[in-house]
């Protein structure tokens, strides 16, 4: 009887050992799940969400500092596949915050005095040009957060809509008549 | 002849239709007075355009270039003047506009220069790039860049199979191609071998033509091999081809090239040996118009032929036709604007009548029969993917190879619910493809933003250290700077020196002006104070002294 307690008691202990020299050893430094929270968010960088970056609205998110359904560039798709990864309930996108369709700036080229400001501005350093030159913007690289539109001191900027072509067009879900069953 | 053959799993046997264009021989177009080339015809990149409107053009000019390395030139089919460049309509399921150049033809049909190539030879990379500046695509339906198929790559090829199947009913282009031009077919297929390396060449056709057969029998030599294999759709699949030809199974997600085996369509091996023994580039090819037309046949059409000529050069649509399809019934899409025209990818204009192409039933709900799988050439589970799809759930679609699909439509065409299953799956598809150029396009903007950020940090923290070093060397280095500055320094800290004593010499006293005896009694005060401090000053010199000598 003695021995049983005995064995079983130094089985816990080896045992906890084990464990707790791993959970040491092997410790996960960065929060996955901000991580993957954040693989989720579009990385518009547009601050629509309040926070200034998707990876401060993703650890708010893990935090449960933020709701899930403060991105609009997401979209309720979005919404939908955070509820999935938290395991909550998805909810519809928070009041005016409706998906725009997917556009890039654009800048008048000839109003364009050169002020740097959007550069500044631009969290993905998607536009080119240096002080009193012309500036341009990386269209491949925008990802049309807006946030060069309010600096702009000559409101030279204005978002373009990408509109579908021969190479992204997508097949629509089929529409078919379903046969009414008796 | 004693080839063994390995059937592949599945498969349909529809109503072939070939009788209904297969007897004439192929007639040539007119010359139209206006011709539309699409830049993008091929998979991958559009070609980026060399012409801009108001310019003249020749027969064969190249009027696109391949722009990146999954692209192909285009031409100018005729000699004319280049009307716009700019949108059109395209033969494409979408309905939308794409880039075009159109061309107005001057009726001379000049053609430019051209050179046949010596391609026994050429170096093999020139030949290829002279390929593709021919515009050469695959003309079996997938209108590949040929060039990239013709380099072997690190994979040593061993078998090139010349696709002749032509399984999809109503098409008849190949056929009528193999009889007519078996020899031509067979150059082509000589230069294929070449380029590639390999020894074994094999002509797969299906048996329900035999005169395509016999002629390609006719024209090859001892060491290629014509096989006939049986009549069942989608016998003319790369994939099943390979299977049913080698016994060798295209691995998931992989290709023909991966066995050591290329496959290329007999048009495209036709076009090949214009190319080279002519130097032509991909100007035309053979287009079956069928179905409910007055004069059903097969055409050497231009590329850029609007779809409208070409039906009225077969007579026209007869009356109660309800509408085209670009391609076969099994896997080819509804026509939405004739004035599209026809591309490298174009290989029949079916017209549809009512009797033999009813409207699709309504669908009923699927029961789990397993007719699609029995079916499925690919050895899938179309009603498992169906489902997952019809419900949006892309990844369980996804681990059931929805990407091994061919959308050849035998499930569909099986299924007794009449369920569009392909349709879902090509939903399904693109759906897949956008979240996944989506994830692509998320992962550049947060690599962008987060260097942005890093490259905040190391200029706030560079502005720092400079602003440090530069106090420092401030505090430090002043003497050290450059000597003009030491002399000028030297200079100020001279006058500076000067006005001191200056300053010290003139010291103002408050003893000016003082009547005479203040004065003599300010004299003995001094003079007191002067013997005073002397004797002080001995006492102090003569002490330590003492002190120090007091043993």
């Amino acid at each position: 009887m003695i021995t049983a307690i005995l064995v079983m008691a130094g089985i816990g202990l080896v045992l906890g050992g084990v464990l707790g020299w791993a959970s040491i050893r092997y410790r996960v430094e960065d929060d996955p799940l901000v991580e993957k929270i954040d693989a989720i968010l579009p990385q518009t960088q547009c601050g629509q969400c309040g926070f200034p970056g998707c990876k401060p609205y993703a650890e708010a998110i893990a935090k449960g500092e933020a709701d899930i359904n403060q991105c609009p560039p997401g979209g309720n798709e979005g919404v939908k596949r955070l509820a999935e990864l938290l395991g909550v309930e998805p909810k519809p996108l928070g009041a005016g915050m409706e998906p725009k369709p997917k556009a890039v700036a654009v800048i008048d080229e000839n109003t364009c005095i050169g002020c740097t400001l959007c550069i500044q501005a631009c969290p993905v350093d998607a536009i080119v040009g240096a002080a009193k030159q012309m500036h341009s913007i990386i269209a491949e690289q925008c990802t049309g957060c807006e946030l060069c539109l309010p600096p702009c001191p000559v409101d030279c900027i204005s978002m373009r809509v990408i509109r579908e072509d021969v190479a992204t067009w997508k097949w629509r879900y089929p529409v078919h008549m379903m046969k009414r069953a008796a | 002849m004693s080839r063994i053959l390995f059937p592949f799993n599945g498969g349909v046997h529809p109503d072939g239709h070939k009788e209904a264009s297969n007897a004439a021989p192929i007639r040539a177009m007119p010359l139209l007075p206006r011709y539309v080339v699409p830049l993008r015809q091929h998979i991958g990149a559009p070609a980026r355009p060399l012409v801009r409107a108001g310019e003249r053009v020749a027969r064969g000019q190249m009027i696109g270039a391949a722009e990146g390395y999954v692209s192909t030139a285009a031409h100018a089919p005729t000699s004319g003047s280049v009307l716009a460049v700019q949108p059109r309509a395209v033969p494409h399921p979408s309905g939308l506009f794409d880039l075009c150049v159109v061309i107005e033809a001057d009726g001379e049909d000049r053609a430019v220069e051209s050179q046949p190539l010596d391609w026994r030879n050429l170096d093999a990379s020139a030949l290829r790039n002279r390929i593709r500046d021919l515009g050469l695509a695959g003309l079996g339906g997938a209108v590949f860049p040929s060039y990239i198929k013709l380099n072997p790559g690190a994979q040593a090829i061993h078998t090139l199979i010349l696709n002749g199947a032509e399984c999809e009913p109503w098409i008849t282009c190949d056929d009528r191609l193999m009889r007519e031009r078996a020899a031509e077919i067979v150059l082509g297929a000589e230069i294929m071998r070449h380029a590639l390396g390999c020894a074994s060449v094999l002509f797969g056709i299906e048996d329900n033509k035999p005169e395509a057969l016999a002629a390609l029998r006719a024209a090859v030599p001892a060491d290629m091999e014509v096989v006939s294999v049986p009549t069942l759709y989608p016998s003319g699949g790369g994939k099943q081809l390979t299977y049913l030809l080698t016994g060798l199974e295209t691995p998931t997600g992989g290709r023909s090239t991966d066995l050591g085996i290329q496959v290329f369509n007999v048009g495209t091996a036709y076009s090949l040996y214009r190319a080279v023994y002519l130097g032509e580039p991909m100007l035309s090819r053979v287009v079956t118009v069928t179905g409910h037309v007055a004069a059903p046949g097969n055409f050497e059409t231009r590329i850029g032929t609007p779809l409208a000529d070409l039906l009225a050069a077969a007579g026209g649509a007869l009356p109660g036709a309800v509408g085209e399809i670009i391609g076969g019934p099994m896997m080819g899409f509804d026509l939405l604007d004739r004035v599209a025209p026809v591309t490298k990818s174009v290989n029949c204009l079916l017209v549809k009548d009512p009797r033999l192409f009813p409207a699709r039933p309504a669908a009923l709900p699927c029961i789990r029969c397993g007719a699609c799988a029995r079916a499925c050439p690919a050895d899938l589970q179309p009603f498992e993917m169906y489902w997952y799809s019809r419900a949006k759930d892309f990844g369980k679609a996804q681990s059931y190879d929805l990407f091994d699909c061919i959308e050849c439509g035998c499930c569909a065409y099986v299924c007794p619910s009449h369920i569009p299953l392909v349709d879902f799956f090509r939903y399904a598809k693109s759906e897949i493809w956008e979240r996944e150029r989506d994830k692509r396009e998320a992962d550049q903007a947060r690599r962008r933003h987060e260097f942005k950020e890093f490259r905040l940090e190391r200029e706030k923290k560079e502005k720092a250290e400079k602003f440090a070093k530069a106090a420092e060397k401030q505090k430090a280095g002043a003497e050290a700077a450059d000597p003009e500055e030491a002399r000028k320094k030297a200079i100020l800290q001279a006058a500076l020196e000067r006005a001191r004593l200056a300053k010290e010499g003139v010291t103002p006293k408050n003893t000016d002006n003082l009547p005479a005896a203040v004065e003599k009694e300010i004299a003995e005060i001094d003079a007191r104070r002067a013997q005073a401090e002397t004797r002080a000053e001995t006492r102090a010199e003569t002490r330590p002294e003492s002190g120090e000598s007091r043993p």
